[in-house]
């Protein structure tokens, strides 16, 4: 059996403020995407459903979508909204 | 095409950015924006607008953005400097350049930078009443 990937989570602004946290650590299966690892996190942080229609996600620099796969030590980051300027 | 990006908690010398201008003698047209805090926010009075960033992912997708502005654009130099932390208002929240070698390229690139630095940039502002 693989061993479990373990993805650090870091909340930003609006998310942190909902999440309660700045960052949290979620082991998820081997093969887990990006849309699995946010239905852990709805599950485990409730109030970020709140921003579920607007947050966008990163995983390290680059913007992704739900269908990524998330690799062992990948750092994914929670963004709402922009707004710079 | 040259560039320069600063993120940064001290205010924005327009008048340092303006002096430190390089541009060639082909170039004909210089466009810059300063973008201000306004003092009120949704109807209401602020003093201050807290800029907060992921300050890493911020430089990046900026820098990809300047790559997109060299690849669209017959683009000289862009310089781009953004507060965080705690900008009054009144204060330059930022400030962006743009020097092509005719306006209508370098104000659609300053355009473009600027609509694109608020979709893809992650920074998020808080107003601040006192």
């Amino acid at each position: 059996m693989l061993a479990a990937v373990q993805i650090r989570v870091c909340f930003f602004s609006r998310a942190r403020d909902l999440a309660g946290c700045a960052a949290a650590v979620e082991s998820m299966p081997p093969g887990s995407s990006v849309k699995e690892l946010l239905e852990r996190l709805f599950r485990r942080f409730p109030r970020l459903a709140e921003l579920e229609k607007s947050l966008r996600v990163a995983v390290g620099l680059d913007y992704q979508s739900g269908d990524c796969l998330l690799r062992d030590g990948d750092e994914v980051s929670i963004l709402p909204p922009m707004q710079g300027g | 095409m040259t560039r320069e990006l600063m993120l940064t908690l001290e205010p924005i010398d327009e008048a340092a950015w303006l002096a430190r201008r390089a541009m060639s003698l082909d170039m004909g047209a210089a466009v810059y924006f300063a973008g201000m805090v306004r003092a009120t926010e949704k109807g209401g009075a602020i003093a201050a607008i807290d800029y907060e960033a992921f300050e890493r992912m911020a430089r990046h997708q900026i820098e990809l953005l300047f790559k997109q502005v060299e690849e669209r654009w017959p683009v000289q130099s862009v310089r781009l400097a953004h507060r965080l932390g705690r900008v009054a208002a009144g204060e330059t929240a930022l400030w962006v350049e743009v020097i092509a070698p005719h306006r209508r390229e370098a104000f659609a690139a300053c355009q473009f930078l600027i609509d694109e630095m608020k979709r893809v940039t992650p920074i998020w502002k808080t107003p601040l009443a006192q």
